[in-house]
């Protein structure tokens, strides 16, 4: 069993938090702390990004965010380091959220074999669907790749990503990009309906779980919530470290209580 | 028999091309690619597409021969396709008249799109007020500044057009914006790509739209002069025009192909447009295919004096003519092209655009070098008139 399957595996039935931020903004070792702060406030499992020029699924927090990061000179070879870094002291599963080219330009094989030897767990590759994640399936070997389902996603779909995803399912809980939204969107409970009929895997909704009340929502319904812009826009607001871990460690603790009461 | 039938059944042109792209946009593309392989054997839909081409677009565009450039050239026989002549004066309409009757088809009544120069944008909002569809073009800052009669010119036609203030501001980060509000809209909006770019099926659909280029084409120098040209050129930003050119003379090994990508300051600088002449392969906008990007995979920018190339990445069947040695790129400065749009007003009385202009300028690096009786056929792309303000400026003319 891998790291993320035996922590949500040791849930039972309790909610799974998982938590998203950009390394290295607004810088890489900040990125550290911030990781044992997440940790610290009761996250399952994080995910961290890898930021990107061109992020196609990201609304402007996480644009605005890569941004940044970019600017500070951080690297995927920089990001794996910092991994390497946090694995000497925890045990969370650690999610590498990233988009293919970084990977491709690595090389998929290094790529696989760094992180594997880094600690880190799984990847979430929005832009590399099914249909093109063979040859990176081929070499992912130590790796749990998540994949994405949406609300756009068909029955065939559901059936071949459940076969194919590793960890759990990330489903899109809108069809949008990511970012903070007012409401959940309609129709969310009966589509993760459908796919839990057709998935063993636990479903955990990302994309727009902004805040309490909606993690709350979106708990019920699934086995999980997955909260990245929110985090993303309190660490871009807090320049003071101590006020930002603060802050987080409240906004984690009001989305732990929410999702299991 | 035409040995090149790419893309393969999962939209790969040997190992570029594919579908990168976020689950929330597989079921579409697929849905897309459906309803297009229906259309294109649907009689109706042929006569459609042929009745607009011909009664709105204007075409067949004339094949004209360039015999004063020629003259002043000295060597090969130059023929111009004229893609200038056509209604809104760019190729780019071949695609979104085609795009909006896909539109019509699949019942949605909202259209999206990119633009660089702003060609495609136009034609996107003129095809949508033809067809009664609502049009949202997504353009770069920078651009709208150097493009300010397009930007117009759509608002004219209907059309939103939404400024892009991310990243670099032009081409690059339009469609970026373009492609997440399509993922935001997907289930009532059809996306308008304006090149052979994006995931498949697009790169297929925009090639099949502008084949007509080169299905024009060869019709034409037969009948001019009873044999196919030596050598076809055609400028490469994403590569539409060049692609719809090359596409029908593929099977022609004895026709070379001939593509001009933006040189900018010079490929030996970090400021140009030619992925084809300086990248190598990685994933931008939902393909694989050449792209300028730095050692950690991200996308670096683009310059070029023409909006039109000023793209980090390029159509993903041009990556593959690249490797398999079909096509060859060669790459034309921001100076150079000047000279080109100069030598075409001048000899000839035809002020083509400056993304046209490149091939213009390579093509007289090329005829001197061939023989009298041999032929160049060249897509010239668009007319100048939207670069008129730009060229002013820099010859330092206030209008």
């Amino acid at each position: 069993m891998s790291r993320i399957e035996k922590r949500l595996a040791s849930l039972n039935g309790k909610k799974a938090l998982v938590a998203f931020y950009t390394a290295g903004d607004p810088d890489l070792s900040a990125s550290k702390d911030i990781f044992a702060v997440i940790e610290k406030n009761g996250a399952d499992i994080i995910e961290i990004g890898v930021p990107f020029s061109d992020p196609l699924a990201d609304g402007p927090t996480i644009q605005a965010s890569s941004h940044r990061s970019l600017q500070n000179g951080t690297t995927l070879k920089k990001i794996i380091q910092l991994v390497a870094d946090i694995r000497k002291t925890s045990e969370l599963p650690i999610i590498l959220m990233t988009s293919f080219n970084p990977v491709l330009v690595y090389g998929q094989k290094e790529f696989v074999a760094d992180a594997v030897k880094a600690g880190v767990d799984g990847v979430i590759i929005p832009d590399l669907p099914p249909e093109e994640a063979e040859e990176f399936l081929g070499l992912a070997e130590g790796l749990d790749m998540v994949f994405l389902l949406a609300p756009t996603s068909t029955p065939s779909r559901i059936e071949q990503v459940g076969k194919i995803s590793k960890g759990f399912i990330y489903y899109i809980s809108l069809t949008g990009t990511t970012g903070t939204k007012e409401s959940l969107s309609a129709g969310l409970e009966e589509k993760v309906d459908e796919i839990k009929k057709s998935v063993s895997l636990p479903v955990l909704v990302g994309f727009g779980v902004s805040g309490p009340e909606q993690a709350k929502q979106a708990a019920q319904i699934s086995d999980g919530v997955i909260i990245g812009s929110a985090i993303v826009k309190l660490i871009e607001a807090h320049s003071d470290p101590a006020e930002r871990d603060l802050k987080l460690a409240e906004f984690l603790a009001s989305i732990k209580k929410a999702i299991n009461p | 028999m035409n040995k090149h039938n790419l893309p393969d059944a999962k939209g790969h042109y040997g190992k570029f091309g594919g579908k990168y792209v976020i689950e929330t946009l597989m079921p579409a593309l697929q849905e897309l690619q459906t309803l297009y392989e229906e259309a294109k054997e649907d009689p109706k839909f042929k006569e459609d597409l042929s009745y607009y081409l011909k009664h709105y677009v204007g075409r067949p565009t004339a094949l004209y021969f360039a015999e004063r450039l020629t003259k002043h050239l000295g060597g090969a026989k130059i023929y111009l396709k004229r893609e200038d002549l056509t209604h809104t004066g760019a190729h780019k309409i071949n695609n979104t008249i085609g795009s909006a009757l896909l539109t019509q088809r699949m019942g949605k009544k909202r259209v999206i799109a990119e633009t660089g120069a702003g060609q495609h944008g136009v034609a996107t909002a003129t095809a949508a007020s033809l067809f009664g569809l609502e049009c949202d073009v997504f353009m770069g800052e920078e651009d709208m500044k150097r493009q300010s009669l397009n930007v117009f010119k759509m608002r004219l036609l209907g059309a939103n057009v939404i400024p892009v203030t991310s990243g670099t501001r032009t081409l690059k980060d339009a469609t970026s914006e373009a492609i997440r509000n399509w993922i935001t809209t997907v289930e009532t909006t059809h996306y308008i790509i304006g090149s052979v770019v994006g995931p498949h099926p697009y790169p297929m659909i925009v090639r099949d739209f502008q084949k007509i280029i080169g299905e024009e084409s060869t019709r034409q120098i037969m009948e001019m002069e009873g044999r196919l040209p030596d050598t076809c050129v055609a400028c490469v930003g994403g590569g539409s025009n060049s692609m719809g050119l090359f596409y029908p003379f593929l099977k022609n090994n004895e026709v070379k192909l001939v593509g001009v990508e933006a040189a900018g300051l010079g490929v030996d600088t970090d400021k140009h447009g030619a992925s084809l002449t300086k990248g190598s392969p990685g994933v931008l906008h939902g393909m694989k295919s050449y792209l300028l990007h730095d050692d950690g995979g991200q996308v670096t920018e683009a310059h070029s004096i023409s909006a039109g190339l000023d793209y980090p990445g390029v159509g993903c069947e041009h990556s593959y003519l690249k490797d398999s040695g079909r096509a060859t790129y060669a790459s034309i400065t921001d100076a150079e092209a000047l000279e080109g749009f100069k030598l075409l007003c001048t000899k000839e009385g035809i002020i083509p655009a400056l993304e046209s202009s490149h091939a213009i300028a390579h093509v007289a690096k090329l005829a001197p070098k061939m023989k009298k009786d041999e032929i160049i056929l060249v897509c010239l792309s668009g007319r100048g008139d939207k670069d008129v303000n730009q060229i002013a400026d820099r010859m330092g003319v206030s209008l």
